[in-house]
């Protein structure tokens, strides 16, 4: 009686037709509205899931892109900026040289003049020492000749005199 | 063990009641299952949607496994509730079952060979009708005739023994499982050394009893894809 149970078609007397139509029509119904409300909303998340990556990806891809050329652009400008600096600087130098020499180009010419015209001043102050000195020399010699002399000459003879010897000394020198 | 099965004839058709109740209960759970962790979907799955995906992505690697997705792509709401009809229904029976009066109520549905066969049997059919509807019906009849025509006998052979192994296969794994958890059952309610004898292999047998629901189903679903690519794919 246990092995009964074995049997196909154990549980009825003859086949359960209507286990059939009933397992059938249970599966299609249940399939139909799965794919209505479970399977075709999930299928449809998946779908817009998989789209949404895959414009994600090509965005992420294009800011890539797009930041690598800015990078590549900006580099380009540093650079310039940088040949630009570096211009800048040399042109400075160049014109500090060129001021440097032009000042002290003036400042030598100025240094000149003024010891030219120093020069020059020391010479006429010598002249004009030497002939006051000699004016002196004149008027003490004749003071000195009257009083050893104690001879009456005219003063203006006399001065005659002294002067006259006095060139001729000066000439002699 | 000997229990009768409740049936009802109307017309010519005999319903067996335990079976048509059995198979509405696994129907009402997969829809419940899968409509509430269908509510409210996300771009990024949380919980019960992530366990959907992931059946439907395992469902599509059987198919792509069998056949490239362009022609298996309309097989895949099939394949997904098949795989958790069969699952559902191999797990409904190991819990318990009821008996009232003489008669067997609560069951797993795949453990009647009534249920099994009719499934196989309109796989096999739809594979046939895809297998027309796809490729012609001159092709069609035309694999049955390679790779020689001395072949045809065998292939028509096929046709059968695939129908009766699919569905048999499934109802003999479950059936079996059913027949010894109720050996078990009647060990346990024999007296308290049966009890405690009963407790090891009962909670070892349950546990077996999980893993070959899900093996089956899978196998089954897989099954479906092996013939249905044979009938609509060039490369089989």
């Amino acid at each position: 009686m246990f092995l009964d149970n074995l049997v196909l078609g154990a549980g009825g007397a003859s086949l359960n037709s209507g286990d059939i139509i009933a397992t059938l029509v249970i599966f299609i119904v249940l399939m139909l509205l799965l794919k209505k409300f479970a399977w075709g909303p999930l299928m449809g998340i998946m779908q817009q899931r998989e789209e949404l990556v895959a414009s994600e990806i090509e965005a992420a891809e294009k800011a890539r892109k797009e930041s690598h050329q800015f990078l590549e652009e900006q580099k380009s400008l540093l650079k310039e900026a940088r040949t630009e600096a570096q211009s800048i600087v040399e042109g400075a130098k160049k014109q500090g040289e060129l001021q440097k020499e032009e000042i002290l180009t003036v400042a030598r010419n100025e240094a000149n003049r003024l010891k030219e015209s120093a020069l020059r001043e020391i010479e006429s102050e010598k002249e004009k020492a030497i002939a006051a000195v000699r004016d002196e020399v004149v008027s003490l010699s004749v003071l000195a000749a009257s009083k050893v002399l104690s001879k009456e000459i005219s003063e203006a003879d006399n001065r005659a005199l002294i002067e006259e010897t006095i060139a001729k000394a000066g000439e002699a020198r | 063990m000997n229990h009768e099965a409740p049936l009802l004839e109307v017309g010519f058709l005999t319903f067996n009641l335990s079976t048509v109740m059995m198979l509405l209960v696994a129907a009402i759970i997969v829809f419940l299952i899968a409509f509430i962790s269908t509510r409210s979907l996300k771009l990024k799955p949380t919980g019960m949607q992530n366990f959907m995906e992931w059946i439907m992505d395992f469902v599509k690697n059987i198919i792509k496994s069998n056949m490239d997705w362009k022609t298996g792509g309309r097989f895949h709401v099939l394949g997904i509730t098949l795989i958790m009809f069969i699952a559902v229904s191999n797990l409904l029976g190991l819990p318990f079952s009821i008996v009232y009066g003489h008669e067997l109520w609560w069951k797993s549905p795949t453990a009647d060979p009534t249920v099994t066969m009719t499934l196989a049997a309109m796989i096999l059919v739809l594979t046939h009708f895809y297998g027309v509807k796809m490729k012609g019906t001159g092709h069609y009849v035309g694999t049955f005739f390679k790779p020689m025509s001395f072949m045809f006998p065998l292939k028509l052979v096929e046709e059968f023994a695939n129908t009766l192994t699919l569905g048999l296969r499934l109802y003999g794994n479950i059936y079996a499982g059913e027949i010894l958890l109720g050996l078990l059952a009647g060990l346990a309610s024999s007296g308290a050394v049966g009890f405690i004898g009963a407790i090891v292999p009962m909670m070892a047998w349950q546990g077996f009893s999980i893993f070959i629901g899900f093996i089956q189903a899978f196998i089954f679903t897989m099954l479906t894809m092996v013939y249905m690519a044979h009938k609509v794919s060039d490369d089989h």
